[in-house]
């Protein structure tokens, strides 16, 4: 294991003051992503914060209208919870296709989402519901949260600290994942919103991105049907051992119907 | 250094870490805890998986600082002396295993869904076991074993 030095926070302050501190810092959440990555030195920091532990950062609440999830939430826990499933099932869903139940009970939302990872599951979800991530200094939308491949809105060392969901009139999320890793290789979130139709695609691109052609499609005629006839580019589309770029285009259309038809 | 403390199977324990010393390596390599096994050390196979305050993770993704305080258990620690813990008689029984290497974090792995779904169908195993790899099965008899173990343990 690449040697580090490991640091504990005591509050999200104290984390804040230890990432700032150290020659090179970086946050731990649950770990899932990121001791692996440093055994294989992909990543090596000085040092290595470690916020999964804290309290604040846990929990869910549902009130006005959105589902208040803590970024240190475990995905067991969101999967689990009865106010996420009572608000919103979809969330819930998601949250028990990721990776397999020791890292469900390990991995949390905040870790996930600011890691971006272009195959993770939470991008889906708080593009496709417009969700506000919350962090020690600021609130940053959705949309403008995930800027490109492993690349996100948060300034170094900005810490989430929660993410809110508006709670959708409907709203599925179907993926066809890896078998081997449960990570998208395409996974599609459609809900229908008070402000229209989202339709958001994770896994299939560098970065979680918005179908805005469905998106207006599904607002004239909220159908499995309505999606007939249009087709996603493969342009700049992510392609691997595990599907072509091309294939991954074909799935966004098949995952969006499917999601489409589990709204009901 | 950082010295760490925590109960493993009932038994409280203490050590000098260093901060990138894996839970894992604190209970194969500090405490002789063997049992638990590093198979792929890449968080996929499973093999490793112990409970941490009652839930299923895997050993070589947490660091043994990230232990601090908690409630260990390892699979030393299910049988009774010499009477086999219900999931460890029903791998037995049902031929749940042959080379016995992904055997612990299998185990590990089903008494943590039985303790959730006293009674789980087959999809509940498969699904539930999809962080556990076996090379050796084809997991037809591990699948039989959990169901059976499960009922065992909540009988």
């Amino acid at each position: 294991m690449y040697e580090f030095n490991y640091q504990k926070a005591g509050s999200v302050a104290d984390a804040a003051a230890k990432v700032a501190g150290a020659d090179d810092g970086t946050l731990m959440a649950g770990g899932m992503t990121l001791i692996p990555t440093l055994k294989q030195r992909l990543a090596m920091p000085s040092d290595v914060v470690d916020i999964g532990q804290l309290a604040d950062l846990q929990g869910i609440s549902v009130a006005g209208g959105k589902v208040s999830i803590g970024s240190m939430t475990t995905h067991d826990t969101v999967a689990n919870s009865a106010d996420v499933k009572g608000a919103i099932p979809a969330l819930a869903v998601l949250a028990s296709g990721i990776g397999d139940p020791m890292v469900r009970n390990r991995g949390t939302m905040g870790g996930s989402v600011a890691n971006n990872d272009p195959a993770a599951d939470y991008p889906g979800a708080v593009l496709g519901l417009g969700a506000t991530v919350v962090t020690d200094k600021r609130e940053i939308a959705g949309d403008a949260f995930f800027t490109g491949m492993f690349e996100t809105a948060l300034d170094e060392g900005e810490i989430i600290t929660r993410i809110d969901f508006p709670v959708p009139t409907k709203a599925a999320y179907t993926k066809f994942p890896n078998p081997a890793s449960r990570y998208a290789i395409v996974g599609v979130f459609v809900a229908q919103t008070a402000d229209g139709v989202r339709v958001a695609v994770t896994g299939a691109g560098g970065t979680a991105f918005r179908a805005t052609e469905m998106e207006a499609a599904l607002n004239a005629n909220f159908s499995p049907s309505a999606l007939d006839g249009i087709s996603v580019s493969s342009d700049g589309l992510n392609k691997d051992i595990h599907a072509s770029a091309e294939y991954r285009a074909h799935l966004i259309g098949v995952m969006a119907k499917r999601a489409v038809a589990a709204c009901g | 250094m950082a010295s760490v403390s925590m109960t493993i199977n009932g038994k409280q324990v203490s050590g000098e870490v260093e901060g990138r010393t894996l839970l894992v390596e604190f209970l194969r390599e500090h405490q002789r805890l063997t049992g638990t096994h590093v198979g792929c050390d890449t968080t996929q196979c499973g093999a490793c998986t112990i409970h941490m305050n009652g839930e299923a993770v895997k050993s070589c993704t947490m660091l043994a600082v990230q232990a601090e305080g908690a409630d260990v258990s390892t699979i030393e620690g299910l049988a009774n002396g010499d009477e086999l813990h219900p999931m460890q008689e029903a791998f037995r029984e049902h031929h749940g295993l042959q080379c016995g290497f992904c055997t612990p974090g299998m185990i590990m792995s089903a008494t943590a869904l039985a303790k959730r779904n006293p009674s789980p169908s087959e999809d509940d195993v498969r699904h539930w076991l999809e962080g556990n790899l076996c090379r050796c099965t084809g997991y037809h008899n591990i699948v039989k074993a959990v169901m059976a173990g499960a009922r065992a343990m909540n009988a």
